[in-house]
């Protein structure tokens, strides 16, 4: 009796590592960024060249920092959650314009409709790389010290806002 | 004269060139050989080394850029893992979290073996414990003196 249950026990087993590894999703790598100072920075802005923006300007509110690009897809699909939510006003969203041109840049916006307070733009990426940024679009939510509290690889959806972002900016404000 | 400071001019431009050369080969070998220890992002399981990601490109420029300033290796995989987590480690650090991927092998090489030890002593008991009767003796000696008249049919031809 006993050898029959040893290749069913070893099945469950398996049966348990495998389903947990189909939940899982390996494109999420937890940030070290997470309880950080966001980098430093000063980019000039997407639709003014002669403007800059700097993390200092930044600081004393909270804010929400989301890595895009007109050649990024799945930014196509999180762009109208990203509409949506910043007409509520919560808190502003800044764009990081990640290895992208001005020009596509500022059309998609144009079509899509412009979430974004003011998008930064990164043409080099090197930004992007203090950000830890490896698959756009991403978004953080930075304090009002400048220190990084959140962080989402992929698109946001309503679900995200709704049950993760909103609780946390409300709370980060409060 | 002339001449002469044009040639000597010349062959020392080279020897100049074959030094910078020599130099840049060297840095080419380190970024390659730290690219080999740093894992892609966006491919996850190629380093950046093997991949052509565009962000594995900006990487490897990034490492080549710390080297040309100076940097050592270790310095180099901090600022790596200081953005990236230690994800980006093609070989994971022994740490508090790492411990159980580590050690597993072992482990698990250990409960082989005990096992197969394990089943190796029942067997062998067996062998021991299995006394034969002495009238089931005296049939195999029969067996084993007379051989062919019991199982010899299927080499008949």
């Amino acid at each position: 009796m006993g050898k029959f249950l040893i290749p069913l026990g070893i099945f469950v087993v398996l049966a348990i590592f495998l389903g947990r590894g189909l939940s899982l999703d390996p494109r999420e790598v937890p940030s070290p960024l997470i309880g950080k100072p966001a980098p430093a920075f000063s980019l000039s802005q997407l639709d003014k060249p002669a403007q800059m923006i700097g993390t200092e300007q930044l600081r004393g509110q909270v804010w929400i920092l989301n890595v895009w690009a007109s050649w990024c897809v799945a930014c196509r699909d999180e762009h109208p959650v990203l509409v949506e939510f910043s007409k509520t006003g919560v808190a502003p969203i800044y764009g990081l314009n990640y290895k992208d041109k001005r020009e596509p840049a500022m059309n998609w916006l144009q079509q899509l409709g412009n979430p974004y307070t003011a998008s930064i733009f990164d043409e080099s990426g090197r930004v992007g790389i203090d950000f830890g940024v490896y698959g756009v679009p991403e978004t953080f939510v930075i304090d009002k010290l400048g220190v990084i509290r959140y962080k989402k690889t992929g698109p946001v959806t309503q679900e995200t806002i709704q049950s993760i972002i909103l609780p946390l900016v409300k709370k980060l404000q409060g | 004269m002339r001449r002469l400071v044009v040639l000597l001019s010349l062959f020392l431009s080279m020897l100049v060139s074959a030094e910078e050369t020599k130099l840049s080969a060297e840095l080419e070998q380190r970024v390659k050989s730290m690219a080999h220890q740093l894992r892609c992002l966006v491919c996850q399981n190629q380093t950046i080394a093997d991949s052509n990601a565009d962000l594995a490109i900006d990487l490897r420029t990034k490492i080549r850029e710390q080297i040309m300033a100076g940097k050592t290796d270790q310095q180099i995989k901090d600022y790596m893992v200081a953005r990236y987590g230690d994800f980006v480690l093609y070989r994971p650090p022994v740490q508090s979290n790492t411990v159980l991927l580590w050690l597993a092998p072992f482990l698990l090489l250990i409960g082989g073996l005990g096992f197969l030890f394990r089943q190796m002593a029942k067997r062998r008991a067996l062998v021991v414990t299995q006394n034969l009767s002495s009238d089931e003796l005296e049939q195999a000696d029969a067996l084993l003196q007379h051989p062919t008249h019991n199982n010899t049919s299927h080499t008949k031809s």
